[in-house]
């Protein structure tokens, strides 16, 4: 009994942990840009005022919006949310880990970008249409794009379920494989374009006619702001925990670890969130914002590379 | 009382029910007496068909003296029969009560009534027969039915080119599933058939030759996929599944093309012995292909119905590489692989029967209160139809493949199936199968893209049209049987382990295994194989987007503010009135064309651009080559036209050329004869 309780406290932390450390990241990453392009830049604390402030404020709702509109950032809140908590951050094994497995967190996150897109297309605005169809355009060559990764890291792990994936990579069981860097590779692309950063799109810009994630949510305004900016930045979490869980799990505390080991795993957990953090801030100073139509390439690069590496997969299991 | 008795009982009272609704089409309320009959008798049917495969009864054998002298017609209920009698009777049921409401609406009742109960009786027979005979009479009198069915509205030309279309391909279908069974009946080497080879208990246990047996699956691929919309043989489907009345239509793409899905699984997985494994290959090739191409013209298309028609032709592909990856585990004797690849294929057979059924009750409430079938001509619907609204976003939402609904938890079974067949020793396959998942990956993200299309464009945003603007809610009847699908779509999906389990005689009697009892693990997860592996768990995540949902609201709500005010539109400082600057579905999937329309559609733009200072408007013409029809069906519609006009001129010979014809044929016939060895 003693142990369930134990289990549910560190589930119940797990979703506090991400939920609590999503605006610290996202603030991380702005100063850190800000740093590279030689600005003061906000203080790191200043996702959370932002938050604060936004939810505070009355919801200026369009005339003319339905149920939908305003249900919706909620929606896509508790998908991601879901999604995020089942990721092993700093243990793997948590209490609930396995109520689903990598392709349901990925369809989770397709729930969540479906309930954006129709919410974009509520209030029957011209740009909340554009963001929506090329949001929904990008999404059709990153799902299976991270389908087919799915597929190299299931059959190299034998197994769907991240708890099990991150195990097995921790162990000194997986060597060096071309599978996993091609899966590395294409994995990083999916993540900068499911999270609107550069060089798919900016998540620093409002008004300019290539923009995507900004243009859905344009209508937005107040609490149901906040919520949907908490939800984007929850993702960005839970896209580099998830690189990180898989490609570097070292530190991550093994099922059935003790608290101290837990612990330490979180600590852990924070400072590779940090590197990974200025990693993603010093690439995005680094290149330029391509066309959106040279998305569709770049996504198509991740999805060739993630095919390759499960025919790989397939085709060497009768090697050995 | 046998079951088998009730479900034959049931279907005659369906017969009935049809000659009774020529007279009952002539009055005011007869409309309504029929459709609550057929209600009536499907739930009946449907109460049968459930009591034989969850009481796990045998299989029962029944010979009623109809049909050929001397011989009879021979019926059987085994789980197979069972699971498909559910699948059927369950959108028939739901279809009636729609139909109660929805059939008011019907300019010309007695065009649409009397055919309705035979088809539903077609479509049962067909799953009952244990003969040849039987069942290709069932097949072609519920084809003949549903051809009747479309043309109810025949004053419309495309309908009536629907139709032609529709009645060409059945007949070609239901000629090979003829060929086939008389290749399944033939023994090895004889051509004498006693009047038994028919039976398919016979034809059951008389293996087929490899080659033969081959023969048999092309045959059936041609015969029961024209009927399923396998592509390259889905061209009628999409023109005549919206041509129907709409609870017809649900009833079309949910239920007649499972009929076909039945007969498929039958003949490959039942009548025809073990598998040889380059079937496989075949019918692999042919889901995947099927799944996306279907998905890639529904994006195109801007008539709702025309959209859910294609995505059956998605769905029907999703099944097929299914029941591929099952016919491939079973011919390498994998037993428990295989079934769980088959169940993964029939729970989609399940899962689609309802959400599609649901999704065109959806689009007939819109289209009788709109009278409008095209997406660029509605918008706004949520407000004046909230209910209809929501169920079709339940609907959208599970046949996008989105937890916690049903449509999920199937391809998510498909994809575990996916990742057991390293195991399979076959080069082919090895190659062959991770494309089909990266195919069934790329069909299940684009359904999704589609049907933020679908809802998005005609519920949301503003009304495009006066006609959308004066839309109602649909009435009682309607609404019931929409509810009841949306609510089973989230039961299927939270509470999966059931339908698996139910599953589990259908299953083990194809493939000689079953997968794992799901009911009895921890929190009802189903584990497809072992919990390390995979497992997935539809109630806990429903309760967890749930809670977090609330909780999130609850804490704004309760902390900070919960005001709201109205104001126009924000639309970056420049809002315009007219609701013809919002998105409309071609210009929704204008991205998606431009990156996949180049080679599924051979699409492309021409841009009319004036020169400055010319006052003409300029132009954007979009071309789209439709390159099945177009390389397929095109030349040999020519090539038939060809011949017909050149065999023509037979018809005006003089009596003499008539005879000369007449003994050279003779001639010719009797020079085979002797020459044959």
């Amino acid at each position: 009994m003693t142990d369930l309780a134990v289990n549910l406290v560190f589930q119940l932390l797990q979703m506090l942990l991400v939920v609590g450390l999503a605006p610290l990241l996202t603030g991380l990453v702005r100063k850190a840009k800000a740093r590279l392009l030689r600005r003061e830049g906000p203080p790191l604390l200043q996702p959370y005022r932002d938050l604060a402030r936004l939810a505070r404020k009355e919801a200026v709702v369009a005339e003319g919006a339905s149920w939908l509109f305003r249900v919706a950032p909620y929606v896509v809140l508790a998908a991601t949310w879901v999604a995020a908590a089942l990721i092993p951050t700093f243990a793997t094994g948590l209490l609930f880990s396995w109520s689903a497995d990598l392709i349901a967190i990925i369809a989770l996150l397709g729930a969540a970008r479906f309930f954006l897109a129709l919410a974009g297309l509520d209030v029957g605005t011209s740009f909340g249409g554009l963001g929506a169809s090329r949001e929904a355009m990008f999404a059709t060559l990153a799902e299976p794009a991270m389908i087919v990764i799915v597929f190299s890291l299931a059959l190299i792990a034998g197994s769907t379920q991240l708890s099990t994936v991150a195990a097995f990579m921790a162990s000194s069981a997986v060597g060096l494989r071309v599978t996993l860097g091609m899966a590395l590779i294409a994995l990083i692309i999916v993540a900068l374009a499911e999270n609107g950063r550069i060089p798919v799109d900016n998540p620093a810009t409002h008004l300019e006619l290539t923009m995507v994630h900004e243009a859905m949510i344009l209508e937005y305004s107040g609490r149901h702001l906040a919520v949907i900016e908490l939800a984007s930045m929850l993702k960005l979490l839970l896209y580099i925990s998830l690189i990180v869980c898989v490609f570097a799990p070292w530190g991550l505390a093994i099922a059935d670890a003790g608290v101290g080991d837990r612990l330490f795993g979180a600590v852990v957990y924070v400072v590779k969130l940090g590197v990974a953090g200025l990693m993603l801030a010093t690439f995005e100073t680094s290149i330029a914002k391509m066309r959106v139509f040279r998305v569709p390439d770049f996504l198509g690069a991740a999805l060739m590379l993630g095919f390759l590496g499960a025919l790989l997969l397939f085709v060497s299991r009768t090697l050995k | 009382m046998s079951a088998l008795v009730l479900l034959l009982g049931g279907d005659a009272a369906l017969l009935a029910l049809s000659l009774a609704a020529i007279a009952a089409a002539r009055s005011r309320n007869g409309g309504v007496f029929i459709y609550a009959a057929a209600c009536a008798i499907g739930s009946v049917l449907l109460v049968g068909g459930a009591y034989h495969l969850l009481g796990r009864h045998a299989p029962e054998e029944l010979a009623l003296p109809i049909g050929l002298p001397w011989i009879g017609a021979h019926f059987r209920l085994d789980a197979l029969s069972a699971f498909f009698v559910i699948v059927v009777d369950l959108g028939a049921t739901a279809a009636s009560l729609y139909g109660i409401g929805y059939g008011r609406h019907e300019r010309d009742p007695a065009r649409v009534l009397p055919f309705y109960p035979a088809f539903l009786a077609g479509m049962n027979l067909v799953l009952l027969a244990n003969d040849a005979y039987s069942f290709l009479v069932s097949w072609e009198f519920m084809s003949l039915a549903s051809w009747a069915l479309v043309m109810a509205h025949h004053r419309d030309s495309d309908n009536r080119r629907a139709g032609y279309v529709y009645i060409v391909m059945a007949s070609f279908g239901a000629i090979a599933l003829l060929l086939a069974f008389g290749l399944l009946a033939s023994p090895a080497g004889t051509y004498v058939f006693p009047a038994e080879a028919y039976n398919f208990g016979a034809m059951r246990a008389n293996a087929a030759t490899p080659g033969l047996a081959g023969l048999v699956l092309a045959l059936t691929l041609v015969g029961a996929g024209s009927k399923a919309g396998l592509a390259p043989l889905h061209v009628w489907l999409p023109l005549a599944h919206p041509a129907a009345p709409s609870h017809v239509s649900a009833l079309m793409s949910g239920a007649m093309t499972k009929v076909a899905v039945y007969a498929f699984v039958r003949i490959a997985f039942d009548l025809l012995g073990p598998p040889a494994w380059w079937w496989s290959l075949v019918v692999l090739a042919l889901g995947g292909i099927t799944a996306v191409m279907g998905v890639l013209y529904a994006l195109m298309q801007h008539d709702l119905k025309r959209l859910l028609a294609y995505h059956t032709v998605e769905n029907i592909g999703i099944i097929f590489i299914g029941l591929g990856l099952a016919l491939a585990f079973k011919a390498f004797d994998m037993p428990s692989a295989a079934a769980l690849a088959l169940t993964a294929g029939l729970l989609h057979v399940f899962n689609h029967s309802v959400f599609k059924s649901l999704l065109f009750f959806g689009a007939g409430a819109a289209l009788t209160s709109t009278g409008e079938r095209d997406m660029e001509h509605l918008g706004g619907l949520i407000r004046l139809m909230p209910l209809t609204a929501f169920t079709f976003l339940v609907g959208s939402v599970a046949i996008s493949a989105l937890p916690p609904f049903n449509g999920f938890v199937s391809e998510w079974l498909t994809f575990q199936a996916i990742l057991l067949s390293p195991q399979l020793p076959s080069w082919g396959l090895k190659l062959l199968v991770p494309a089909v998942g990266a195919l069934l990956a790329l069909s299940a993200a684009l359904a999704a893209a589609c049907f933020v299309k679908a809802f998005g464009i005609t519920f949301l945003g503003r009304a495009r049209t006066e006609a959308a603007k004066r839309a109602t809610e649909a009435d009682r009847f309607s609404l019931a049987a929409m509810f009841a699908f949306a609510t089973l779509c989230l039961i299927a999906g939270v509470l999966p382990g059931l339908f698996i389990d139910a599953l589990a005689p259908v299953v083990r009697s194809l493939v000689g295994a079953r997968m794992p009892v799901q009911m009895g693990i921890d929190w009802l997860s189903i584990v497809p194989i072992a919990e390390s592996r995979s497992s997935y768990n539809g109630l806990l995540v429903f309760l967890f987007i749930v809670a977090s949902a609330s909780l999130g609201a609850a804490a704004i709500h309760r902390l900070a503010s919960d005001a709201v005010r109205r104001a126009p539109a924000w639309d970056c400082g420049f809002p315009e009135p007219s609701p013809a600057t919002q998105y409309t579905a071609t210009s929704f999937a204008e991205p998606i064309r431009r990156v996949f329309g180049g080679f599924a559609f051979g699409a492309r733009a021409e841009v009319d651009m004036p020169a400055p200072g010319d006052m003409r408007p300029a132009r954007i013409k979009v071309v789209m080559n439709d390159l099945v029809w177009e390389t397929i069906y095109l030349p040999v519609v020519a090539a038939v036209t060809y011949l017909s006009t050149r065999l023509n001129r037979l018809q005006f010979l003089t009596i003499r050329q008539y005879l000369s014809v007449v003994l050279a044929a003779l001639v010719a016939l009797l020079l085979v004869l002797a020459a044959w060895p």
